[in-house]
């Protein structure tokens, strides 16, 4: 019987929907202050801090904006993804 | 033991219920249904039924906190009619595209506009193709029975069930109806035991995007299904009457002193026991008629139809319900059936929005088979 169930779970991390970027947050090392605010903010989950700073995992990354917004220190810019 | 009992019908339905042991019960009232749900608060109050009972903010809740509780692995129930049954619409589809086998009690009600609380059995018609099976009671124990039959067609099938009563005339209505012991009832119904279900230890996702080259075979699958539900029915319905000595035709139709029969009505509901007096009056005057009742409207039983047509020179079909500019469900359904046949065939739409229908309206059918398409009676 064909039931539309996944039983395999974490399927969804295959699907890199990186690849749906127009705009890449690109993060100042030095201005970051590892607050996490942006970690909090990311709706995709693709931000964590690593080592005191911010670490964005660019295969995930849908590049909305809302890091580049919220970060307090203004560290995160948003660049136009190269083709 | 078996006990008789004076119910009304939706009690009957509550203590149904009661035996099936539900794990989540979701219900939003709404006029007739209310008693089915009210009672069936009591026995949880009362710690007389172990289960959930969410209070949920509307219909379209209740059937989305049941297919939860359902995916998760729970027996479910609720029950609504008419507006409630519009408003979780959605969800219908979405239940029976998952594969959850919830069983819902249905006090067929006419659907506003105008307002009207009475008994027609337009709301479940108009969700005939949401993929759930239907099934028609004429009587309280037939309520009382189909319910526990019904977790055991949806569970075998893995499709829901809709168990319909015509509310008021049928929900309201208080009768003896024999009540089977608890622990006949366990051993008949089961527990229930999911295939596939919510669990943190090993995660699924129900109900997932399916994409063109998927989803049409996920619809084949449910159509196939759907028919094949047609025997699973007959085998439980035969279980049933083995077990409980309470039979209901061949689980699909009915029949009525039909053997001899040159002209028979068709309906489905509480309709046909007011059809079964006009029947034995009729042939007190000599007159051969005959009644086909059908139990499930979903799925369509063609075969039966057919076959217990094979004799009769016309058919008056009831219709508690109107596609508008065309004919009665019922009606258009039976004539796709019977194409192969030149029995004469007459639609009466009747009873909308609570009509009180007449043994003198169904004589009247009787006499008119063949002269009008379509007469609203």
């Amino acid at each position: 019987m064909n039931i539309p169930i996944i039983t395999e779970p974490g399927s969804s991390k295959k699907n890199k929907t990186g690849k749906w970027r127009t705009m890449k947050p690109v993060a100042n090392a030095e201005k970051c202050t590892g607050c996490g605010i942006c970690t909090g903010f990311c709706p995709d989950s693709s931000i964590e801090i690593k080592n005191k700073k911010i670490s964005i995992d660019y295969d995930y990354c849908k590049g909305c904006g809302i890091c580049a917004l919220e970060c307090p220190a203004k560290a995160i810019f948003m660049k136009e993804e190269e083709k | 033991m078996n006990s008789k009992k004076v119910l009304e019908c939706s009690q009957a339905i509550a203590e149904a219920i009661r035996q099936c042991k539900p794990g989540v019960i979701a219900a939003y009232p709404i006029t007739p249904q209310t008693h089915i749900v009210e009672t069936l608060a009591e026995f949880v109050n009362n710690g007389k039924l172990n289960a959930e009972y969410i209070n949920v903010e509307s219909e379209h809740s209740a059937l989305s906190a049941c297919v939860g509780a359902q995916a998760a692995g729970a027996r479910t129930f609720t029950a609504t009619n008419s507006q409630g049954l519009a408003l979780m619409s959605e969800i219908l589809f979405v239940a029976s595209g998952n594969r959850l086998p919830i069983v819902m009690a249905v006090t067929n009600r006419a659907l506003s506009a105008p307002i009207n609380i009475w008994n027609d059995q337009s709301d479940t018609i108009a969700q005939r193709d949401s993929g759930w099976i239907q099934l028609y009671c004429e009587s309280s124990q037939e309520a009382y029975d189909t319910t526990m039959m019904a977790y055991r067609i949806a569970e075998k099938c893995l499709i829901p069930v809709m168990v319909c009563i015509d509310g008021f005339t049928l929900s309201h209505v208080w009768e003896n109806v024999i009540i089977s012991d608890d622990k006949e009832v366990d051993s008949f119904v089961q527990t229930y035991k999911p295939l596939y279900k919510l669990d943190i230890n090993k995660p699924m996702t129900f109900g997932p995007i399916s994409m063109p080259n998927s989803y049409m075979d996920f619809k084949k699958q449910q159509h196939e299904d759907m028919i094949n539900s047609l025997n699973v029915i007959k085998d439980i319905n035969s279980e049933f009457s083995k077990k409980f000595r309470r039979i209901y035709g061949d689980g699909l139709i009915e029949t009525y002193k039909l053997e001899d029969a040159e002209y028979a009505f068709a309906a489905m509901g509480s309709v046909c026991g007011t059809i079964r007096y006009v029947i034995d009056e009729l042939r007190n005057k000599g007159k051969k008629i005959g009644m086909i009742k059908i139990k499930s409207f979903r799925p369509f039983p063609n075969a039966e139809i057919e076959k217990s047509c094979k004799k009769l020179k016309g058919l008056a079909v009831i219709d508690k319900d109107i596609s508008f500019g065309n004919a009665g469900a019922l009606f258009t359904e039976i004539k796709a059936s019977l194409k192969n046949s030149e029995i004469k065939l007459s639609n009466f739409i009747a009873g909308l929005g609570g009509r009180d229908i007449t043994p003198e309206m169904l004589i009247k059918a009787i006499n008119n088979i063949g002269k009008k398409e379509v007469e609203f009676l």
